[in-house]
């Protein structure tokens, strides 16, 4: 609740800055005669402004990272806390039961060993609001005299103002580097700690999976991080039995829809397959798991077999090619548009009708594009989450039989981390390491994808 | 002078009708693909449709309660205090409920009525305590065995009384208001999705507070000023790469880096925000993109020209003419934003949360999270419950999207 009354604050004494600063402008403008001053009374405000909301905001952002940290320190340094057990999981959530009754998030607290750091948690918070919101507003002050008492009718406010402006655009085309540096180094970091505990080899080659989340942490069985059969059932589901159902189904509707379909059709059907790619992955995944998973198992006893899964790979491949299918069609109709119509048309002049021109003329000359959206829509499917965690299972199966159980990277990382497991268990770690697996796919697949696409615009151009 | 050779021969005959019934399959199989994507889709909603109108309603059994033989006082100013419904459940309220159902439907019907039965007649109370001076009838929610029951799914003793109850008229169904002002619970009868809603719009708000800002001034960088080195086509590429990264390696980084610097705040709207925003961005940085090349040249050379600075040219005339291109495109990066599941598992958006979050810092789940955790439950009531939220997921998506079509139709300009 501080961050807002602080944010708040800071915006309200911009606000007032502004106003400020624009008055003094038109004091000295009326006072000078108008076109005087070097800039507009305006850009002075904004000057004022920005010298007030910058410094607060910088600081607001530092302190909502450190006061949390200053604030535990505090309450372990207080004498209450001296009776606390060592490290460990029990010490934390007395801690965090205790700041939760201070904060005002529970009314009681459970244990009542953390009652006694309710009142150092309470006074800890309390001294380090204050702090912040004095220290914020005295920055605000500074900031504002300072650039106040610099406004002058000669003063070049204007360039001033668009100099910060330009960082400020800078920086946030910076955010996007950030966040790619963000999640390589996060992902790199524990994936590391986890090839400390288990051998790459292992993870890469092994041909078991089944971490155990209770086993002891210090000495994991590394025959048990073997993820092929978890980058099989991802291929299998994402790659092979999804693509199977996208790729003719995307590359039909968009060859029907470019090349036959009457314009007003178009113009209802293409919103229509649109809505297919924005239904939240979550509702696929209850369509697959509540829906589609028992058709199959019925068709499988009506087909004979003894005992099937009701958990098969085929339903979660099957729903997701049906996600895709919008997206390989959007990707297929730009390349097929982007084919020159002179192709077209002295195809159909030789005499050719139209599904051999579309066969041996357009597909072919558009196949690096389509090529590209496939490699696009299977960097998708793999990476996809909610329809395998509902659909597919969690038992690592490596098999070929579609109408089997089959895992995903995906659902390892959901399963490994939502546990109650420790951050310093291989088990949890794990999660990073496939992630980054799935992190460096995706990322070569978008790449190629990427290049594939821009060598091709250009052949025509 | 030859002798022409007659062009149409039968074989010539025979392959051109082979040619032609290949064209002809061809575009059948054109229709079919799309007949096949529209099929599944009317069949994913109807199916949806018919499950989730049964959520939004609920099994009641009516009660009449006369409250001036119950003896409960109702001071209106101890009521609107916050413990108004402790108070009355101190004067033996739950009692008194219980007493009237089982005068009403008999011991064995009595016993099915919901835990928070008590609960509604309170709440009505504390809402009008004239109500204490007449007798009323309530509709209350049934145990969940008597909700299947009546559905034709549960042990046969209880099929039959819920037979009998139905057949006097005291057991029915009704729409639930409540399942639109409530929030989780364990038992079906009880759920509500405001909870989740309400985390959702908390937590969209934080992503498009993030996103629009950065992506949008992202994009005019990008667009009007950057120079081309190798810097900015770092960025380029870190944009466009971004903007393919499955969400659950987003996931990923909220948890290691914003819950390591956040570690009280687990759950909270906040960190599910900014998670969320970190994904959407690059999208509004795309759409934004196309947006500002939209804008002809001509308008920023006039401004040029009659002296304005670079970034009065951008911030007077190129932005407002691309705005709308921009939100077309920030509507359609925050419906997948609100979609979202997997980066907010990630980052512990999966726990229990039976109350309506009251901030952006205190636990929270969202309406996509609820869906997920419902569709883990055993019960059988939560299928129905399930669809039900999906039916208002979808609702919320058709509605942004709709505006985004709309913004883009009426602001389409051709220059």
């Amino acid at each position: 609740m501080s961050l807002t009354i602080l944010l708040l604050l800071a915006l309200g004494l911009g606000l007032a800055g502004w106003l400020a600063g624009r008055a003094r402008a038109w004091s000295f403008r009326r006072s000078a005669g108008a076109g005087s001053l070097a800039a507009l009374p305006s850009y002075h405000a904004w000057y004022v402004a920005l010298w007030i909301v910058v410094p607060m905001i910088i600081f607001i952002a530092a302190w909502s990272v450190i006061a949390p940290q200053l604030i535990s320190q505090h309450v372990l340094a207080s004498p209450a806390a001296a009776d606390l057990p060592e490290f460990g999981f029990k010490r934390e959530s007395l801690l965090s039961e205790a700041r939760a009754v201070a904060t005002g998030a529970a009314t009681a607290v459970f244990n009542q060993e953390a009652a006694a750091l309710v009142e150092p948690y309470r006074e800890a918070i309390g001294r380090y609001q204050t702090i912040g919101i004095v220290v914020a507003l005295i920055l605000g002050f500074i900031g504002g005299v300072w650039s106040f008492l610099r406004i002058k009718p000669d003063f070049t406010a204007r360039t001033r103002v668009e100099r910060t402006v330009m960082v400020i655009l800078l920086l946030a085309s910076l955010v996007a580097i950030l966040t790619t540096l963000g999640i390589f180094v996060s992902l790199v970091f524990e994936t590391i700690r986890f090839f400390g505990m288990v051998n790459p080899i292992d993870f890469l080659f092994g041909l078991h999976w089944g971490p155990d989340p209770m086993a002891n942490a210090a000495n994991p069985d590394p025959s048990r991080y073997g993820a092929i059969p978890l980058f099989w059932g991802t291929i299998f589901i994402g790659a092979i039995i999804a693509m199977i159902v996208a790729i003719p189904l995307g590359l039909m509707s968009a060859i029907y829809l470019t090349q036959y379909a009457d314009p007003r059709v178009r113009s209802w059907v293409k919103p229509a397959l649109e809505i297919l790619a924005g239904v939240p992955t979550v509702v696929y995944g209850y369509f697959a798991a509540l829906t589609v998973a028992p058709f199959i198992r019925d068709l499988a006893v009506a087909a004979g077999m003894s005992n099937p899964s009701s958990e098969s790979a085929l339903a979660a491949g099957l729903v997701m090619g049906v996600m895709i299918i919008p997206f390989v069609s959007s990707m297929a109709d730009d390349s097929i548009a982007a084919v020159p119509q002179a192709m077209r048309d002295g195809s159909l002049a030789m005499g050719a009708t139209t599904s051999e021109t579309i066969r041996r003329v357009l597909v072919p000359a558009a196949l690096p594009g389509i090529v590209a959206g496939v490699m696009l829509a299977i960097s998708r499917a793999i990476g996809e989450t909610m329809i395998v965690v509902m659909a597919a299972s969690t038992a690592a199966n490596l098999s070929a039989n579609p109408l089997e159980a089959m895992t995903t990277v995906t659902v390892q990382i959901v399963a490994m981390l939502t546990g109650e497991g420790s951050f310093d268990h291989p088990a949890t770690l794990s999660a990073f390491a496939l992630g980054f697996v799935l992190f460096l796919v995706t990322l070569g697949l978008n790449f190629i994808a990427l290049r594939v696409v821009k060598r091709f615009r250009e052949a025509y151009e | 002078m030859s002798e022409r050779l007659p062009t149409r021969t039968e074989a010539f005959e025979a392959r051109l009708k082979k040619r032609y019934a290949a064209e002809r399959r061809f575009r059948l199989a054109g229709i079919g693909a799309i007949a096949f994507s529209i099929v599944v889709l009317a069949f994913l909603l109807g199916t949806m449709t018919l499950n989730g109108i049964g959520g939004f309603q609920r099994t009641e059994l009516t009660v009449p309660i006369d409250f001036t033989e119950a003896g409960l006082t109702g001071d209106p100013a101890v009521l609107s205090q916050p413990g108004g419904l402790q108070n009355l459940e101190a004067q033996g309220l739950p009692a008194v409920v219980q007493f009237f159902a089982e005068r009403e439907l008999g011991p064995e019907g009595a016993a099915e009525l919901g835990n928070g039965a008590w609960r509604e007649v309170g709440e009505a109370i504390v809402a009008d305590p004239a109500l204490l001076n007449r007798r009323a009838v309530f509709d209350l929610p049934a145990s969940a065995n008597l909700a299947a029951a009546l559905n034709g799914e549960g042990a046969p003793e209880m099929e039959a009384l819920a037979a009998r109850l139905e057949a006097e008229g005291k057991l029915g169904t009704g729409f639930d208001v409540g399942f639109l002002t409530r929030a989780d619970a364990t038992d079906p009868q009880q759920v509500g999705i405001w909870g989740a809603l309400k985390g959702s719009i908390l937590t969209m708000i934080v992503t498009l507070a993030l996103a629009f800002p950065i992506g949008v001034l992202a994009a005019l960088y990008l667009e009007e000023y950057a120079p081309r080195n190798r810097w900015t086509d770092l960025i380029e590429v870190s944009i466009n790469n971004l903007a393919a990264v499955p969400s659950i390696i987003f996931g990923l980084l909220g948890l290691a880096v914003f819950l390591w610097m956040f570690p009280s705040m687990r759950s909270a709207p906040l960190i599910g925000g900014m998670t969320l925003a970190l994904m959407t961005m690059p999208v509004i940085v795309i759409s934004g993109r196309n947006a500002i090349k939209a804008v002809p040249p001509s308008i920023r050379d006039g401004a040029l020209a009659i002296g304005a600075s670079p970034v009065q040219v951008v911030f007077h005339h190129v932005l407002p003419l691309a705005l709308p291109g921009i939100l077309t495109g920030t509507i359609i990066g925050m419906a997948r934003a609100l979609g979202e599941t997997a980066p907010l598992l990630m980052i512990g958006m999966r726990a229990f949360v039976a109350s309506p979050p009251d901030g952006f810092t205190s636990p929270a789940t969202v309406l996509p999270v609820q869906i997920f955790l419902w569709s883990d439950e055993i019960d059988r009531g939560f299928v129905e419950r399930t669809s039900a939220a999906i039916i208002v997921l979808l609702l919320f998506l058709l509605v942004m999207n709709g505006l985004a079509i709309y913004l883009r139709n009426k602001f389409e300009k051709k220059w």
